[in-house]
Order: C-alpha cells, then structure tokens, then sequence
C-alpha cells in the first residue's frame, strides 16, 4: 500500500482513507480538489496534469514526514491524479486522521499549500480559444527566492 | 554523462522531455542551465524560473554533479 502516489485512473476517496484510519485516530479530515470549470471567468474544456512521478511521490511523502514532525500521532495519505481530466474530477484527495479533530482539520490544509509549493506536478488548462500550462505562463509565479520555501524546520 | 528533464512548457518547447549532455569533469547545474539556454534559445525566458532538482531533489544556486546524475528542471508548480 502507497501513502503517497502518482496515479493515471480515477480515484476512490475511500481507498484513500482507509490507508489512514486507525483506533488511536478519532478524526479524518479529508481534502478532495475537483476541476474547476471557470477560472477569473474563463471556461475550462478540460484539464491535463503532467508530473515528474518519482520526485512527485517523494515530495508528497516529505510532506507527510513534515506533518508528522508537527504532530507525530498524525496518519496521511495523499494521491494525485494526472492525465486529462474533466470538470469536476478528482485530481487529489488529502486524507489526514488524527486523535482529536482539530488538527486534522489543520494538517489538511497544510498539505494542500505545500502541494501547491513543492510537488512537481503541472496542470494545463484547456479552454475553447486555447491552452496554456498554468504557473509558468500567463500567472508566472517564479520562485521569489530561487527555490520553493520549505518552510518547517528546514531554512 | 548526465540526464536532463523537462516538463510542462519547457518540454513543450523543446520539443524533448528528456535529454543526455555528455559528462565533463567538474560540471555544475550552471553548465547543464548554459548548455540548454544554447541547445533550445526558446528556453532561455524559462531557465531563471525555474528550479533545478539533481536526483530528484532540489539544488539551491550552483550544484556540483558527478557522473549519472539526473538533472530536472522544475517550472512553478500548479498542482492540487
């Protein structure tokens, strides 16, 4: 069983959870991020996610080590779709079971932003006039300090 | 000799997603960064936003290599 996985298929927010659920674990706080269909207006056909898959898996497992440090009875499992996908597929599921609720509600979102900071997946919108792969074209985030943030107890 | 990947945009303007430059003692990530801004010109607006992971992890500044590394280069993520 994989924690942290890259897959090509559907995924089942169930399976994702049940990696996770344990009887020290009181709380799962699950996270499913869906393809959104207008952005800023635009409307998106579908999406395409390409990732570098053997580096994307191990960022997601240092995301999990990161929120174990934090709270070390926390459990997660995080699974990534990439592909093409439609309006309103799943392209990730969070799931984070910890003993008492808040944390887990906390440790969700953690995981989400750092997605968003230090895995090397890219997702490509495709509209009816056009595509563009997103955060290297049109909303350019460079890197402000020449490599993500790693935050946490590494500088 | 060293291994190049590229994704998203960069592999799309480069036509490639995975290159090989041959090894020269004492290479750096600042090498293999010339060396691509040279081979694909197109590339060169890209090359300053981009991160640089060597074996799947990320080099901060100028890394040195050695032989068989793998070298990637990371434009700014959007996933989740």
């Amino acid at each position: 069983m994989k924690l942290f996985e890259i897959v090509e298929q559907a995924i089942s927010v169930e399976q994702v959870m049940n990696k996770i659920i344990h009887p020290n674990c009181g709380a799962v706080n699950l996270f499913v991020g869906t393809v959104r269909e207008l952005t800023k207006g635009k409307r998106t056909m579908y999406l395409e996610y390409a990732a570098y898959k053997e580096m994307a898996e191990g960022q997601l497992a240092r995301i999990g080590q990161e929120i174990q440090e934090k709270c070390p009875d926390a459990r997660v499992a995080i699974t990534h779709r990439i592909g093409r996908l439609d309006i309103s597929d799943i392209a990730v599921v969070i799931a984070v079971a910890t003993p008492h609720r808040a944390d887990s509600y906390e440790y969700s979102r953690y995981a989400i932003e750092r997605i968003k900071e230090i895995v090397p997946i890219w997702k490509k919108e495709h509209w009816e006039d056009g595509e563009a792969w997103i955060g290297d074209q049109k909303e350019t985030t460079a890197y402000p300090t020449g490599k993500p943030e790693f935050g946490g107890d590494e500088t | 000799m060293i291994t190049v990947k590229l994704f998203a945009a960069m592999a799309e303007e480069a036509g490639e997603d995975t290159l090989t430059l041959s090894w020269n003692e004492g290479m750096s990530t600042e090498d293999v960064k010339r060396w691509l801004g040279e081979r694909y010109p197109a590339l060169v607006p890209r090359i300053p936003a981009a991160m640089v992971a060597v074996n799947q992890e990320f080099a901060a500044g100028s890394a040195a290599l050695k032989d068989g590394d793998e070298v990637a280069f990371i434009p700014p993520v959007s996933g989740g």
